[in-house]
C-alpha cells in the first residue's frame, strides 16, 4: 500500500518538474529571440541589485502599507520551500515529518513560524483581493488588464490562499492525531496556529483524520507542483525572473539613451570623409531601430516576461495620468504577448517567419509611443528593475528612421536642428545676440 | 560686462575655468534667455572667468534622439565634440538639465570627456564657498516656494539636493509638491515633445502640474530648466494665477538676491 502511495509521488512529481522544466526552457528561447547584448560589467554592483530590490524588496517599500503586505507573501513563498523540501522528501521516502526527529525541540519553532507565515500570506493576499476586486484601486483595474490579466490576478490569489488554508489543516488534523497518540503520528509539540483549532475537530473518528491529514497533503502539494506550472503562463512568473532581473538592470544614470554604433560610425564617415578609404565597406545593411521582438535585446524580453503587471509605471506615466493612451504597463505585456506569439511559431514549425504581424501597430501603436516624454518616471517605479523607455525609444527610432514616419512638427524640428543647429527656425547668427546685449 | 567665446579666449592664448554651454533654449527662447543673462551675471560678479562657445555651439542633439532620429543627433554630438575638443575643454557648466544629460552621460562614449556640471549643482558649490553671499533681508525671505524637479536633473541623474540648498540660501519657506523628487511629474515637455503637440488626453501634462503647483499655495515656482520654465508658465496662465504666482529659475533667483 504505501508503496503505491509513493511511486504516484514519484510520477506526480516527476512529471511536473519535466513540464515546468519544458516551459522554461522555450520561455528562455524567446527571452533569446532578442538581439544580444553584454550586461555582465560590475558584478558587485549587480550583486547589490539583486540583493537590494529583489531579496530586500527596496523598491517596493515606496508604499510602506502594501509593501509589507507583499513582503509577507514573499517571505512566506521563500520560507515555505523548506517546509515543502520536507514534504516532498517525505513524499517519496514514504516517511511523516522527516525532519522532526533530526530537529527535536526546534522542529515545532520552525513549524510555528512557517504557520505564522501561512497565517500572515492568507490574510495578504485577502487583502489583495479586496483592494483588486472592492476597493478597486485604480491602477489594478485599468483597461490593459481586461480580461485574462484581472482573472490571473485573482487566480494566483485565490490559490495561494487555498494551499496555506490546506497547509493548516492538515496540520490540526495531524496534531488531533499526535494528542490521541496515533502511533504513525508522532508527537511533535504544539504548533503554534493550528494548535488553537485542534477541539473544531475533537468530534471526528480517527480514520476521518487521517483522511484530512492525507488528503490536506496530497492536495497541498499538487497544488503547489500545478502552481509550479501555472507560473510560466501567468504574469506570477516575477517570483522566479525579479531575481535575474535585477541583476541585469542598467546600471548607467537613467537620462543616457544607448547609442547607435551604426549610425555613430556612418555620421563619422560623413563628417570626415578621408576616413572612408581605410574603412572596409559594411557586409548589410543594419537595422535601424526595433519593430518587433526580435529587433529588441534580450533584456528587454526578459523585462516583460518579469513584468507583474502592478501598474506602478503606468500611475506614475505623466502621459497616462493626463488620460492619454500610453501606458507603459501595457507597453510590457504587449511584448511580452508578442514574444509568446512568436515562440509558439517556432514550436510549431521550427523557425519564425513573417506572419503579417509586428509588434509595432499590431500591438503598440503610433500613438501611444509619440505620447512618451521619456521621463524616466516608470523606470524609476518598477520594483523589478524593468525599463519600458527603452522599448519606447527604440520603436520610436524604427518610425523615424526606417519608415521616415514622424509628426509634421518633429519633421520641422529636425530640419531645423539640421540646417539652423536648434530645434526652432532661428539664425545661427543670433545664437549669441543676448551676449551682445550684456556686453552693452 | 564682457562676455568672451572660447575663440578670444584661445587666440589670446587663455583659457577659461568653465565653458558655459547655453543651449537653443537659453540662446534662442526671449524667457529662458533672461535666465542666461542672470547666469551670466552671477559668473561675473564672483570672478568666474567663463567663456560660451557664442555661434559655434550646436544643439545636443537631446530632442533629435529621443524623437528616434539618430542621425541628427549624432551629426550635432560629433560636431559639438570636435569643437570642444578642438578647445580642449575640460569644464562645462549648463542650465538646461537636457544639454547637461547628454553632455554629461552621452558624448563620452562619443569621444567627447568633460566635466559636465548644472548650474544648480554649480550654484551650490558657489554658495557653499562662501563666493555667493545673499542679502540680509531679500525679497523672497518668508515667502512660500515651491520647488519642481526637471526630470533629467532629478530621475535622469539623480539630483535632488543641490537645488533645493540653493533655495534654501533664499531664506524661503520651500513648500513640497504631492509628486515631487523621484516621485516628480514631468512639466510635458520632455522626450521631444516641447516640439509637438500632445497627443489626445484629458488635460495636457502642464495644466495637471500648473495646478499641483498652485495647490501648493507658494507664490513663487522655482525651476531649473528652460522647457520646465515655459510648460509651468502656461500651466499658471491656465489656473488663472499668472498674476500671483511667479514661474523662476533658481538662477534668477539667486542674481536678484546676491549682494
Amino acid at each position: 500500500m504505501h508503496i503505491i502511495q509513493e511511486l504516484l509521488f514519484v510520477i506526480a512529481f516527476g512529471i511536473a518538474v519535466y513540464l515546468f522544466y519544458r516551459k522554461a526552457r522555450q520561455i528562455r528561447q524567446n527571452i533569446l529571440l532578442g538581439r544580444d547584448v553584454s550586461l555582465n560589467d560590475d558584478p558587485a554592483a549587480r550583486w547589490k541589485n539583486v540583493l537590494l530590490l529583489a531579496f530586500g524588496q527596496k523598491k517596493m517599500f515606496r508604499n510602506p502599507l502594501v509593501a509589507v503586505l507583499h513582503f509577507f507573501v514573499y517571505a512566506g513563498f521563500l520560507i515555505i520551500n523548506v517546509e515543502i523540501l520536507e514534504i516532498i522528501l517525505d513524499g517519496i521516502l514514504g516517511k511523516h515529518r522527516l525532519f522532526a526527529p533530526l530537529l527535536g525541540s526546534l522542529y515545532p519553532v520552525l513549524i510555528g513560524c512557517f504557520e505564522i507565515l501561512a497565517a500572515l500570506v492568507t490574510i495578504g493576499c485577502a487583502i489583495f483581493l479586496v483592494r483588486r476586486n472592492i476597493v478597486k484601486v485604480k491602477r489594478l483595474n485599468q483597461h490593459e488588464l481586461d480580461g485574462w490579466p484581472r482573472s490571473d490576478a485573482n487566480y494566483i490569489l485565490v490559490t495561494e490562499i487555498v494551499l496555506m488554508l490546506l497547509f493548516l489543516t492538515m496540520n490540526t488534523a495531524d496534531q488531533a492525531l499526535q494528542l490521541r497518540g496515533h502511533e504513525h503520528y508522532i508527537n511533535t509539540g504544539t504548533f503554534w496556529v493550528s494548535g488553537y483549532f485542534v477541539p473544531l475537530f475533537s468530534g471526528l473518528s480517527d480514520g476521518a483524520l487521517i483522511g484530512i491529514e492525507r488528503g490536506c497533503w496530497w492536495l497541498h502539494i499538487l497544488g503547489i507542483l500545478a502552481f509550479l506550472n501555472y507560473l510560466p503562463y501567468s504574469k506570477h512568473l516575477h517570483i522566479i525572473l525579479a531575481f535575474p532581473n535585477a541583476y541585469y538592470a542598467d546600471l548607467r544614470p537613467k537620462g543616457k539613451v544607448e547609442n547607435m554604433p551604426a549610425v555613430q560610425k556612418e555620421v563619422q564617415l560623413m563628417l570626415q570623409p578621408e576616413l572612408a578609404a581605410a574603412e572596409a565597406p559594411a557586409a548589410d545593411i543594419p537595422k535601424f531601430g526595433a519593430k518587433d521582438v526580435p529587433d529588441l535585446t534580450w533584456k528587454n524580453v526578459l523585462d516583460a516576461y518579469s513584468c507583474t503587471e502592478c501598474g506602478r509605471c503606468t500611475a506614475a506615466c505623466p502621459a497616462n495620468i493626463t488620460g492619454k493612451k500610453l501606458s507603459p504597463r501595457k507597453i510590457m505585456m504587449d511584448t511580452r504577448d508578442r514574444a509568446e506569439e512568436i515562440g509558439l511559431q517556432i514550436a510549431k514549425s521550427g523557425s519564425f517567419t513573417e506572419d503579417g504581424k509586428t509588434l509595432l501597430r499590431d500591438y503598440i501603436t503610433e500613438e501611444e509611443l509619440r505620447a512618451c516624454t521619456s521621463c524616466n518616471a516608470c523606470v524609476q517605479e518598477c520594483p523589478v528593475s524593468i525599463n519600458p523607455l527603452h522599448i519606447i525609444l527604440q520603436l520610436r527610432r524604427h518610425l523615424v528612421m526606417e519608415e521616415s514616419s514622424a509628426p509634421q512638427e518633429w519633421n520641422m524640428m529636425f530640419s531645423n536642428i539640421e540646417n539652423n543647429m536648434a530645434p526652432w527656425k532661428m539664425s545661427p547668427d543670433d545664437r549669441d545676440k543676448w551676449a551682445v546685449e550684456m556686453n552693452g | 560686462m564682457q562676455i568672451k567665446t572660447m575663440a578670444e579666449y584661445f587666440a589670446n592664448g587663455e583659457t577659461p575655468e568653465i565653458l558655459f554651454w547655453v543651449g537653443c533654449a537659453g540662446s534662442f527662447d526671449q524667457r529662458a534667455q533672461k535666465i542666461t543673462k542672470a547666469f551670466a551675471t552671477i559668473l561675473d560678479k564672483v570672478g568666474v572667468r567663463f567663456a560660451i562657445l557664442g555661434k559655434e555651439e550646436s544643439c545636443t542633439g537631446d530632442p533629435a534622439r529621443r524623437a528616434g532620429n539618430e542621425f541628427i543627433f549624432q551629426m550635432m554630438a560629433q560636431n559639438n565634440i570636435a569643437v570642444l575638443n578642438g578647445y580642449e575643454v575640460k569644464k562645462i557648466v549648463t542650465a538646461c538639465p537636457h544639454c547637461f544629460n547628454t553632455l554629461r552621460n552621452e558624448y563620452p562614449e562619443l569621444g567627447g570627456h568633460y566635466e559636465v556640471i548644472h548650474h544648480a549643482t554649480y550654484l551650490q558649490q558657489l554658495i557653499d564657498d562662501g563666493k555667493i553671499r545673499m542679502q540680509e533681508s531679500g525679497s523672497f525671505k518668508g515667502r512660500k516656494i515651491t520647488y519642481h524637479d526637471s526630470c533629467y536633473l532629478g530621475r535622469a541623474n539623480n539630483i535632488y539636493e543641490a537645488p533645493r540648498k540653493v533655495l534654501e540660501a533664499l531664506d524661503a519657506e520651500l513648500v513640497e509638491m504631492k509628486r515631487c523628487k523621484s516621485n516628480g511629474l514631468c512639466c510635458g515637455a520632455g522626450g521631444a515633445q516641447m516640439f509637438k503637440e500632445e497627443e489626445k488626453g484629458t488635460t495636457r501634462i502642464n495644466f495637471e502640474r500648473g495646478r499641483e503647483a498652485v495647490d501648493t499655495g507658494a507664490s513663487v515656482i522655482a525651476a531649473n530648466c528652460p522647457f520646465c520654465m515655459t510648460m509651468l508658465t502656461d500651466g499658471v496662465k491656465e489656473q488663472g494665477k499668472e498674476d500671483n504666482v511667479q514661474v523662476l529659475d533658481i538662477a534668477e533667483m539667486i542674481a536678484q538676491q546676491m549682494v
